[in-house]
């Protein structure tokens, strides 16, 4: 297929652009086969730029001849364009909702794009599974590295390589593999240096209505409990809902079959609900005519806080009994691509200082969503202005995010990087020119080859140029576990992405510069001082033969 | 000391509600001033409670491991204790009842507290702010406005200052006819100049005006006001009250201005609910802070049923109104409520303070506070229950233009001198009575009571401890801080004070304070400056020296003093996520946890629950730990 074909009118004059907190532009409307571009013709300086891919929605609406586009973008933004011409405006109209939508992933414009930077560090080499082995054989042997998805048949959803009990051979993970819904079989998720506890994740068990057991299961994860210890499976549903799973062929952990655990039930949300949550949370941060009883009542409708709350919680939870009960932990739900890598990958950013780095925290991303099988592709097709009929799209990763930031908030000093890393992964979550949010699963990507025909965001954020945006200033690392707050007071909108494109930042950002300013001005100090005092002491030490006769 | 039935109490319990494992034994003493509860930890921390800051005291009924008392403060410090005979426990809630009211103003703090200043100094102090000095800041008196006796002796208004600023135009007789018209003799005058624009904001009380009164000396004096701005034709009149209630005051005689009776005046509703109203709300607040273990949902309900930031938003949007008619119309405005001194101050001080940058600064706002609160009347003593008196008259008037500056400080970082805490402190004095600029209703209540000779002043106080108010990211050159404040004042801008009304525990989680880490690096970065001079002078000397070939004076280079490194044993005690969380609708509920000690290791991970420490205090921070303050009424210099 040729975008052509998808493109009626190019180019178009005249065209005004609205943008909020910013002076009308009146320019030239073009479209090419991945952007929508438009620039104005007196100085030709580039004003608009937008990824198709970018494009959540559109609405058309005509007063005579003058036809309005307002694009409804998935990182919440929404523009308005005013194009003369009827003819014009539906078929400029007509092919953005084409090309925003187009179904065959290889037509995506990561394939097309070509980097202006040079790659120095390639980003599809940023996590290492063999690499990150010998760090945790460094610190036990019970483990080892198991190749029994290696051709993707025993859990299509899991990596080649995953890390499993050392006593467990390939044909009981086979066993347990078959026992856990979509293959995914308990896995290890993070060591705890500490005091050598582990989180696993999985899919629930697929258990039935008849209780269907399975002896390799459980041996595959009492194996990674100490003598005599008990350990903790967190289901990230509620009791109920774990029993109605029964009825489809899944259920929970039977404690007669699984004696030495606890099974603490929480109550995540499932993506459909999220999803119809944020679009109701938008809905409400957009209305800027709310008086206060109606934005704080929509607010509290939205849901959104509260799933904030939820997850956070179980992520705390989850911490709580590996740091201070001493206890190992395996966490599902039902999938196990969704609310469990939420809440697995939040645990070690309180538990684990590394992940508090930038790096780290790429690492994290690569490994505990990426490698771990969320369905990216699936679940931002579309964002808060979807107005078809809802299919698998739910923001499970702008939530992880958001309890990323209230984290961040709560310990500014504590992370390497600020709150705009956060918001960028959420736009390349979304819509990006790199390819790592391609896909469903790593065996999608190897399909696609991405790693040979795309270029990896990591390639890109790595760049000494580019990480210089997202560090902290405040930071100074420490090695403790930090536990954030989770009472409703200590919970915020994150306003740096629902309220972005509704109120100027100016302020906030003179604030942010003013920080920066601060800590630059006392390093620059810092190092006068030492190299002075590096001076005197030669100085000192040059004159102190003179004394000694 | 009549009214302290027992000065001492053993082997109480100070429990904390989130961490009931945080709780803590020792001994309670009541002095005639304090309650002060000292551990018998080795530590030996003591926690002191001013008696006049005490809102109520409320005991529940006795259980085997002792009675319960919860102390509630009006700076929204909430201390439970249990202590272990009803006898004691009761003597304690009669002592403090009877302690927590002073029924005159002779019992209050102020007419005790001693901080060892001598005559001299306390005089000065008293003259930290000087009104005559603001207003000449202003640029008043000038050609247009000058100052008038007419209230020498306060015998045209007994509630506003002596010392009045008025048009220079508006004959001493005109002056008189205008008391006459408006509400308690309050009559229009100056509250602030605006020189940009030559526009003012004065204030007033409502008019008498009733179904059809006028007075052409009010009428002229509008129009002094109006004339004194050369430039507009016209004023805009913001009666702050919202109209319905502005009518209903019509057929007691009072209301407001008659558009047809007036020339070239504009009226303008803003529509701020009354002193009762507010005192409800900020009651559901309170109670919403107390929850416990709530919900997200229980948290914004109770939040938007308190209706409180919808009011915050009122105040602030007559703020903007006013500020925006003044800068930007070039209009004068004439400010007034019912009396004049409760929603008329907070309207005028807040247009003040987005219309000037002066009042952003920490001697700024203790100026604006002297001069729209103080001298021009607003009740202290009754709002803030000072003694004894009428439940009705209490309101948190004050709290409410506290608040409206600490939401503009969330919009503009940069652009205030002082801190958070500095709002925080002065709520907290405001309600104290350690001081006496607060005391008392008026000028003429403070002059009669001698207040200058028989007290202390805050003021001076405050600016001797600036460092610990200071914003770290103010700069006096920076863009931010200069000009008029624009606010958004959208719904969803407005935030929940956590600072405020999230401290009824007494472990506040102590995370990571931006503000804090800055306010060290700075001050690192001050003495590095010094070290720095330092250097490059004995560096100086020593080559000097080294070419006249003179001997090395032994001087050790001054090892700077690090910011500590965190450690393991900041880490506070262990916390509980295990809890789900209680949705019982919009009861505070008081659940006190007998079992003090940790929750049982071995049992079901169900049965974890019984306690709620979601408000973890683990505090990974601080490395800079040493710029954390805790907001307990415990200052050093402050205990008698």
């Amino acid at each position: 297929m040729e975008f052509a074909e998808l493109i009626k009118t190019p180019r178009v004059d005249g065209v005004d652009l609205h943008r909020p907190f910013m002076p009308t532009v009146e320019g030239t409307l073009c479209l090419t086969g991945h952007h929508l571009i438009l620039s104005s013709r007196q100085d030709n300086t580039e004003e608009l730029w937008l990824l198709h891919a970018n494009i959540d929605s559109i609405e058309k609406r005509f007063v005579g001849s003058l036809g309005t586009i307002i694009v409804k973008c998935k990182d919440l933004r929404v523009i308005q364009l005013d194009i003369p011409g009827m003819e014009e405006c539906l078929n400029i109209a007509s092919s953005i909702e084409a090309l925003s939508t187009l179904d065959s992933v290889s037509l995506m414009y990561p394939f097309f794009y070509r980097p202006l930077f040079e790659v120095i560090e390639d980003g599809w080499q940023l996590f290492v599974p063999e690499e990150a082995f010998k760090d945790l054989e460094s610190m036990t042997d019970e483990w080892r590295l198991s190749e029994v998805n290696k051709d993707f048949s025993v859990c299509p959803s899991y990596p080649s390589l995953l890390t499993v009990p050392k006593d467990i051979d390939d044909e009981s993970l086979c066993k347990a593999a078959s026992f856990r819904h979509g293959g995914r079989f308990p896995v290890l998720s993070y060591y705890h240096k500490k005091n050598g506890m582990v989180m696993m994740r999985a899919a629930q068990p697929l258990t039935g209505t008849n209780g269907r057991r399975c002896k390799e299961d459980e041996k595959l994860i009492n194996a990674t409990l100490c003598a005599g210890k008990r350990g903790y499976i967190i289901d990230t549903r509620t009791i109920a809902v774990a029993q109605q799973a029964k009825a489809r062929g899944g259920g929970f952990e039977q404690e007669a079959n699984y004696p030495q655990w606890r099974r603490i039930h929480k109550a995540i949300e499932r993506s459909n609900v999220l999803q119809d949550s944020l679009i109701k949370l938008v809905e409400a941060c957009n209305d800027q005519s709310h008086s206060m009883d109606r934005w704080l009542s929509k607010l509290e409708a939205s849901n959104w806080q509260s799933n904030v709350k939820e997850i956070l919680t179980t992520a705390c939870l989850a911490a709580q009994c590996i740091d201070r009960e001493g206890a190992s932990v395996l966490v599902h739900g039902t999938e196990g691509t969704d609310s469990t890598l939420q809440v697995t990958s939040l645990a070690q950013i309180i538990l684990d200082p590394a992940c508090r780095t930038i790096r780290g925290f790429e690492v994290l991303i690569e490994r505990e969503w990426l490698q771990a099988g969320h369905p990216f592709q699936q679940r931002c097709a579309q964002s808060a202005y979807s107005n078809g009929k809802p299919r698998s799209e739910a923001p499970v990763f702008l939530l992880f995010l958001d309890c990323v930031w209230q984290i961040l908030r709560q310990f500014p000093c504590s992370f390497q990087f600020n709150e705009n890393l956060l918001i960028m992964f959420f736009e390349h979550a979304y819509a990006s020119q790199f390819g790592t949010f391609l896909g469903n699963c790593v065996a999608e990507r190897v399909k696609l080859q991405l790693s040979q025909k795309t270029v990896s965001l990591w390639s890109w954020v790595n760049r000494p140029q580019e990480l210089e945006r997202f560090l902290n200033p405040l930071y100074e690392p420490n090695n403790l576990v930090i536990w954030p707050s989770v009472a409703p007071q200590s919970l915020l909108l994150w306003e740096g992405v629902f309220l972005r494109w509704n109120r100027s930042t100016k302020c906030l950002d003179e604030a942010c510069q003013e920080m920066v300013h601060i800590i630059e001005y006392n390093k620059e100090l810092q190092n006068k001082v030492n190299s002075l005092r590096r001076q005197l002491a030669q100085l000192e030490t040059e004159e102190s033969p003179l004394q000694t006769p | 000391m009549e009214h302290i039935r027992t000065p001492k109490v053993e082997n109480v319990h100070m429990i904390d509600r989130l961490t009931p494992r945080k709780s803590t034994v020792g001994t309670l003493y009541l002095s005639s001033t304090h309650t002060i509860f000292v551990e018998n930890s080795e530590a030996r921390k003591e926690t002191w409670v001013l008696h006049s800051l005490v809102y109520n005291v409320e005991r529940f009924p006795t259980n085997p491991s002792g009675s319960p008392l919860i102390i509630r403060c009006k700076n929204f410090h909430v201390y439970r204790l249990l202590i272990p005979q009803e006898r004691d426990c009761l003597d304690v809630l009669a002592s403090l009842t009877r302690l927590s009211r002073p029924e005159c103003y002779g019992e209050l703090f102020c007419f005790s507290f001693n901080p060892n200043l001598d005559k001299e100094l306390r005089e000065k102090a008293w003259g930290f702010i000087d009104l005559k000095a603001e207003f000449n800041r202003m640029g008043i008196p000038s050609n247009l406005w000058h100052v008038t006796a007419a209230n020498h002796e306060y015998r045209l208004c007994d509630t506003y200052p002596s010392e009045l600023f008025v048009p220079k135009s508006a004959f001493p007789a005109v002056i008189v006819g205008s008391a006459k018209f408006r509400s308690r003799g309050r009559l229009p005058v100056l509250s602030y100049f605006h020189r940009d624009t030559s526009a003012s904001i004065c204030r007033s009380s409502q008019p008498l005006s009733g179904f059809s009164a006028r007075s052409s000396d009010d009428e002229q004096m509008l129009q002094a006001i109006m004339k004194s701005n050369p430039i507009s034709e016209f004023m805009y009149v913001v009666d702050t009250r919202p109209k319905l209630n502005a009518m209903a005051n019509r057929a007691a005689g009072k209301g407001y201005e008659n558009e047809d009776h007036y020339t070239n005046i504009k009226l303008q509703f803003i529509g701020i609910e009354n002193i009762h109203v507010m005192r409800n709300s900020q009651q559901k607040l309170i109670d919403v802070g107390e929850l416990a273990a709530p919900s997200m949902s229980d948290f914004l309900w109770g939040l938007e049923n308190s209706g409180w930031l919808k009011h915050i938003k009122a105040v602030l949007d007559a703020g903007v109104f006013i500020a925006k008619a003044v800068a930007e119309d070039g209009v004068s405005v004439l400010v007034h409520c019912s009396d004049g001194w409760d929603r008329t101050a907070q309207a005028c001080s807040v247009a003040s303070v987005l219309l000037d940058p002066y009042y952003r600064t920490i001697k700024g706002l203790m100026v604006l506070i002297e001069k729209d609160w103080v001298s021009f009347g607003h009740k202290f003593s009754h709002r803030y229950a000072h003694l004894d008196g009428d439940p009705k008259e209490v309101s948190p008037v004050m709290d409410q233009f506290l608040e409206c500056v600490w939401q503009l400080m969330q919009q503009f970082p940069c652009a205030f001198e002082f801190n958070e805490r500095f709002l925080i402190q002065l709520h907290t004095h405001i309600y104290s009575c350690q001081y006496g600029n607060f005391i008392g209703n008026c000028q003429k209540e403070r002059r009669d009571l001698r207040l200058q000779e028989r007290t202390h002043s805050l003021w001076p106080h405050l600016w001797e401890n600036r460092a610990e108010y200071t914003n770290p990211l103010y700069r006096t050159d920076h863009s931010q801080t200069q000009g008029v404040l624009k606010p958004l004042t959208t719904a969803y801008c407005f935030k929940f004070w956590k600072g405020m009304y999230g401290r009824a525990e007494k472990s506040v989680a102590s995370h990571q304070s931006p503000a804090d880490c800055l306010n060290a690096v700075r001050e690192e970065s001050q003495q590095l400056e010094e070290e720095l001079s330092a250097h490059q002078e004995r560096l100086a000397q020593l080559k000097e020296k080294k070419t006249s070939g003179g001997r090395k004076k032994t001087n050790k280079l001054s090892e700077r003093v690090r910011r500590p490194i965190p450690t393991e044993s900041k880490l506070s005690s262990p916390l509980d996520y295990f809890t789900t969380t209680r949705s019982e609708k919009h009861t505070p509920s008081f659940t006190l946890p007998l079992e003090l000690a940790a929750p049982p290791k071995n049992g079901d991970p169900d049965d974890l629950s019984t306690c709620s420490d979601f408000e973890s205090g683990v505090a990974d921070l601080s490395s800079r730990s040493s710029f954390f303050f805790f907001f307990f009424f415990t200052c050093n210099s402050e205990k008698i």
